[in-house]
């Protein structure tokens, strides 16, 4: 593995999104780019956005988890 | 911004007084009779929150260090008879936020049982931050907007929004000197999404300003101060309050996150509620950025920005729970306000305003 710091990393949010950041591109199965308006991105992890492939809090309210319940 | 109309003696004598020149001795003056009457006032004040004259004489005081107000001396900005009045305001003001922000916390923290902030991993603020958003179940001025408001009453909401939208984010930026490392590096993230990521036409108060000219409203920082309650002008206070005082930056980092993290599923409504009077993407697309902006901006704030500085100073735990309550409550009281005044067919603002008429 490589020591210096990667140019981007995702962040994966406990019942949350993957937050993105850093030098990357976005892009449908055909290589056309998602438009995308900031440098630092939050994508839809629940399943349940109304805009994906990016995250809208929906996740909130669905209570979607992580983590698999303990027991 | 331009002079407000005077609510009282203490914005009275403030506006006399800003209108000499400092030092001179008729400001002198004019300050000496402010700070006497400012100290008699707050003693015999019930409600500081709900109190027009002594919360529009903040938002005065903290507007010089802003975009000032129009035509006085710049250097009444750090005139140390206004500072000292600044603080005879803020001091009941604070203490008023953190009665209101016990009372709105105390049936969350029933659910939440806090570990000795030492060990408070930045995930587990984040953690007990979204629960406290969660908790929120005051009423929802959001889903009035989306099915129910008037054309003026959806005017009125950008009225009351536009004291704080049309300067958005410039109270949580005096926190960036304050910070280190983490929450620093994460505060500068959001803020420069927040001002547009280097494009000065996507800023979010440029977006706002957009909103309101769509609607045919003036977009002028400050143009409806007039029109708005205390309890508005209290909520932008608030922010300035805990920006401005290096001591509460444990309370601008709970305010923030928990501004972010109570904003995404809203601003789908306030947008869907334009689109129900016919504005277009040009009218909604502030609201429709939101969404999307404050799902990142949430995480970033909850476990960066609050949890790295609690991880760093667990000291300053309890004041971001403060900042995070008391936005709630304010916000809780703005809203009841709002849908008070709206269920009995009334305005919510203090007087009817030609412009968005």
């Amino acid at each position: 593995m490589n020591q210096e710091p990667a140019e981007s990393s995702i962040v994966v949010c406990p019942d949350g999104p993957l937050i993105v950041r850093g030098d990357f591109e976005i892009v449908t199965p055909s290589g056309d780019p998602v438009p995308r308006q900031r440098q630092t991105v939050a994508l839809c992890r629940c399943g349940a956005s109304a805009i994906k492939p990016y995250c809208d809090g929906t996740h909130k309210m669905i209570k979607f988890r992580t983590e698999p319940p303990a027991g | 911004m331009k002079f407000p109309e005077p609510r009282g003696p203490i914005t009275s004598t403030l506006f006399r007084a800003l209108a000499c020149t400092p030092g001179s001795d008729e400001g002198s003056a004019a300050v000496d009779e402010l700070r006497l009457l400012a100290a008699r006032h707050l003693t015999a004040s019930a409600d500081i929150i709900g109190d027009d004259d002594v919360q529009l004489a903040l938002f005065c005081l903290y507007e010089l260090h802003y975009s000032g107000l129009e035509g006085i001396n710049d250097e009444w900005e750090w005139e140390p008879g206004l500072i000292q009045v600044r603080r005879l305001i803020e001091r009941p003001f604070e203490a008023a936020l953190r009665a209101a922000a016990a009372s709105a916390s105390a049936s969350a923290a029933e659910s939440v049982t806090l570990p000795p902030a030492g060990e408070l991993t930045s995930d587990a603020v984040a953690d007990i931050l979204f629960g406290l958003a969660a908790s929120d179940t005051g009423p929802s001025v959001s889903r009035f907007v989306a099915k129910k408001a008037t054309l003026d009453q959806v005017k009125e909401f950008l009225i009351h929004k536009s004291i704080y939208q049309l300067k958005e984010a410039d109270p949580h930026t005096w926190a960036i000197p304050r910070l280190t490392g983490r929450p620093k590096a994460a505060l500068v993230e959001i803020q420069a999404d927040e001002y547009g990521g280097g494009r000065p036409e996507r800023m979010h108060s440029a977006l706002f300003a957009r909103t309101m000219r769509g609607l045919g409203m003036e977009d002028r920082y400050g143009a409806y101060v007039d029109a708005v309650p205390a309890v508005s002008l209290a909520a932008v206070n608030m922010m300035s309050l805990f920006g401005l005082n290096r001591r509460l930056r444990g309370a601008i980092t709970g305010h923030l996150a928990i501004y972010e993290m109570t904003s995404s599923q809203p601003n789908r409504l306030y947008g869907n509620g334009f689109r129900r009077h016919g504005f277009d993407a040009d009218v909604t697309h502030y609201f429709d950025e939101h969404v999307e902006a404050d799902a990142v901006h949430e995480q970033i704030a909850g476990r960066d920005l609050a949890g790295g500085l609690v991880e760093a100073e667990p000291g300053l735990l309890t004041d971001v729970l403060f900042g995070a309550a008391a936005a709630m409550a304010i916000d809780g009281r703005l809203s009841a306000h709002l849908l008070a005044s709206w269920e009995n067919g009334m305005t919510s603002l203090r007087a009817a305003v030609p412009a968005a008429a």
